[in-house]
Formats: structure tokens, C-alpha cells, sequence
């Protein structure tokens, strides 16, 4: 698992760890049951304090992206509907992105373009 | 055991010096950073804490203990690590473990040799050899192989050269792994705590400014940058100090929600480092 933290960003410290690894189980680079290094681990390694990554595991967990077991560590959760579905959405903004950039190359304008998805959404 | 050491409502006085109602407590398992310009009072709370100062008033309690009772016990679970060497300059390591480590029941003596080995640090050369950062190294040895579960070090990078520093910092962060271990120190180094500290405790002149988790700090607090003209006798109420400027004024604010009610996106909020915080609360003397 690779996380980069930019101390120079604006985005805090967890969120730079959350958006991270949410991408990672996303893109399905962190699988299903996958063990977390533990929060400690993390934080060693990352060289942030424990509390920083404690509260990233915490958001994580909290949004149904990962869970915990007192004793053995935190784990890759099942993904539910919403994160299938932000999956999807992710899969369609990049697909959308395509078509924006075959547009382009073309110069087909925006509103053309809107028109076109209308006719085929409707269809 | 959530807090390891708790000061309640503690005080003392010296001559031209006071520690006033003090309400500290440090948690189990976190690295609590404590910050405060020179002369504070950091060495004094934390002399109070290893019972090397008597309070006024109030109560000193470590793992839910009172001196009174328990002073011994309270000691073995302790490492205190000075910023400055200790022991005797002209006795070597191997000397010094023989003094102390009678001292301690739970002393480890396979241990120490390891953290002597980790550390590189000669056993049969005399203390005085030793350079600053290799001095920090053997009192922490020592701190560690006791098993001590509350490690307190007044000011222990002061006088590090910066890559020693981050090593000893690394070496901390190592030492967080198991997660009972409790780590309580004093700096004014803040760029070290912005690194790894959990909680931050902050005095200043005898009173404890804030006690808090360092996403309530950088949340709290910010520096607040904008025109003069938007200062009024109301709306600088939101900023603990204002510095002011021909070109415009910048403050530290304690309450980034009020800020952002008041003057929304007409000002320049920034992250506050815990040495602007120090910075602004002590341009307050001149102007409170």
C-alpha cells in the first residue's frame, strides 16, 4: 500500500491517508479482507503522530470502507451499495472524460455534446 | 487507565514565579507534546509530576497513583530522560547500569545491551566523552530498560543537531508501537511536535493555555490575514492578538467557525504552526 503525504497541502494530514486508501480499495488495489497496517505501524512509517492516523482509520471505518477487530487490526470491508456506487460514478466520470477529450479533438462544442447525451439517454 | 498522569487543579509559588491551578492530564498510549516559551513554567510542572517539587495545592497523580502512598511504584513505571547528562561525568555506562539497575525490580539488563548496541554507545568510555546526542542516547537506554511505561523528557532535542533530532524522533515513533507506552515531553522546538505529537499542552507565564488533540489545534486555531479596514471594535473579538500593518493586518483567531461567519471569504485564512500560536498568545501581554 502506497500513501503519499504532502505536508505542504492544504487537505489535512487524515484525509490525504483517507482519500488514499478509499482510492485504493476503489481502484481494487486493496481487495476485500486485505489486513491495514496497524495504526501505530502506519504512523511510524508515514512519520505523522498515532492520533492522525488513528482518526484516518476512524473516517474509514466510519464510511464503511474498512472495520476493526480489537486485537487482530482493520481489514478491507465488504464494499456496500454506496461504495459501488461512488465505484461507478468514478468509472463514469473517466469514460465521460473520453468522450470529453474525443470532443475536443473534434471541436464539437458543449452544447451539441449535451444534446447528443440527451437524445441517447432518453432513448 | 485512560491518563497517566493527571495534575488537578495544581499550584505553586516562588518568588516572582507561580504555577497557577494547573488541570493537565496526559493519555495513555499518545505522545503529549508540552510547549511554552522559556520560563513558562514547563521544567516546574514537570518537576511536580516526578515529585521533585512538592505543590501548594492540589493533587499530582500518575497510572491513579498519589506520591504520598505509592512514590516507589510510581518511580519503577517511569524513564526521565534531562537535557542535560545526569550521572556522574566521570563514570562510564557500564558503571552507571551497575549503579542504577539494583534500583529498578523490573530492570533488563539484556535489554539495555541491546539498546547500548542499537544506540552504538561505548560502555567503558567515561560519560564525559560523550557528545550531547550520545548522552540523550544513554539516559534514554537506561529510561528504556527498565521497562518504564511513562517516558518524561524536559527539552530532550534542545541542544540536537537537526539530523539527530529526527532520529531520535523516529526512534519515539518506533517506541509508539506498543500502544501502552506513553511519551510526555517538554520543547520549544515545535517543528518536532508538528511531526509526531498526538496531544499539545500549552503554558504560559504559570497558566495552561490549552490542553488538547493537535486536529482540535490546527481545526481551532488559524492565522486570519486581511485588509484593516474590516478590524472593528466588534469584529476583533474573534482573534486572540492582531498584528497590524500599513499593508493590512494579520491574527491568530481561537475560533476559525466565528471567523468564517464574520468575515467569509473578504479574509485569508492560513494553518497556524503551533510557533504562530506561541506567538500571538504572547504579543497578547502587551496588549490584554
Amino acid at each position: 500500500m502506497q500513501i503519499i503525504i504532502s505536508n505542504s497541502s492544504k487537505e489535512p494530514i487524515y484525509e490525504q491517508i483517507t482519500n488514499q486508501i478509499k482510492s485504493s480499495i476503489l481502484s481494487g488495489e486493496l481487495q476485500e479482507g486485505t489486513s491495514l497496517p496497524s495504526m501505530r505501524q502506519l504512523a511510524k512509517d508515514l512519520q505523522i503522530s498515532v492520533i492522525t492516523t488513528k482518526r484516518a482509520y476512524e473516517e474509514l471505518e466510519k464510511a464503511g470502507f474498512i472495520y476493526s477487530i480489537v486485537g487482530k487490526g482493520s481489514f478491507v470491508a465488504e464494499q456496500n451499495l454506496e461504495i459501488i456506487r461512488e465505484k461507478k460514478q468514478r468509472v463514469i466520470e473517466e469514460q465521460l472524460n473520453a468522450v470529453i477529450i474525443n470532443s475536443r479533438e473534434i471541436g464539437l462544442p458543449l452544447d451539441e455534446l449535451q444534446q447528443l447525451l440527451e437524445i441517447l439517454y432518453k432513448e | 487507565m485512560e491518563n497517566v498522569v493527571e495534575l488537578i487543579n495544581v499550584s505553586k509559588k516562588f518568588k516572582g514565579f507561580s504555577i497557577k491551578n494547573i488541570d493537565l492530564h496526559v493519555k495513555q498510549g499518545f505522545v503529549t507534546g508540552f510547549i511554552g516559551a522559556n520560563g513558562a513554567g514547563k521544567s516546574t510542572t514537570i518537576k511536580m509530576m516526578m515529585n521533585l517539587l512538592r505543590p501548594d495545592a492540589g493533587e499530582v497523580k500518575l497510572f491513579g497513583l498519589d506520591y504520598q502512598t505509592n512514590e516507589k511504584d510510581i518511580k519503577e513505571r517511569i524513564g526521565f530522560v534531562y537535557d542535560s547528562n545526569v550521572f556522574f561525568e566521570g563514570l562510564n555506562l557500564k558503571d552507571i547500569k551497575r549503579i542504577v539497575a539494583p534500583a529498578y525490580r523490573r530492570w533488563d539488563d539484556t535489554l539495555f545491551h541491546q539498546y547500548v548496541e542499537k544506540f552504538e554507545l561505548p560502555l567503558n568510555k567515561s560519560i564525559k566523552t560523550f557528545s550531547k546526542g550520545m548522552q540523550m542516547k544513554a539516559s534514554l537506554a537506561i529510561a528504556l530498560s527498565h521497562h518504564a511505561e511513562l517516558i518524561i523528557m524536559d527539552e530532550p532535542t534542545a541542544g540536537l543537531d537537526p539530523i539527530f533530532r529526527r532520529e531520535l524522533l523516529g526512534l519515539l515513533q518506533e517506541l509508539m508501537l506498543d500502544g501502552t507506552r506513553t511519551i510526555f515531553f517538554s520543547t520549544h522546538i515545535t517543528t518536532d511536535l508538528d511531526r509526531i505529537a498526538d496531544y499539545i499542552a500549552f503554558i504560559q507565564r504559570g497558566e495552561l493555555v490549552f490542553s488538547k488533540s493537535i486536529h482540535d489545534v490546527t481545526e481551532d486555531y488559524a492565522l486570519v490575514k486581511g485588509r484593516i479596514d474590516l478590524l472593528d471594535r466588534d469584529t476583533e473579538k474573534a482573534f486572540v492578538h492582531v498584528h497590524r500593518a500599513p499593508t493590512g493586518f494579520e491574527a491568530l483567531t481561537d475560533n476559525t467557525t466565528e471567523v468564517k461567519e464574520i468575515f467569509g471569504d473578504t479574509v485569508v485564512m492560513e494553518r497556524a504552526s503551533l510557533e504562530d500560536i506561541m506567538y500571538y498568545f504572547k504579543g497578547g501581554i502587551h496588549h490584554v
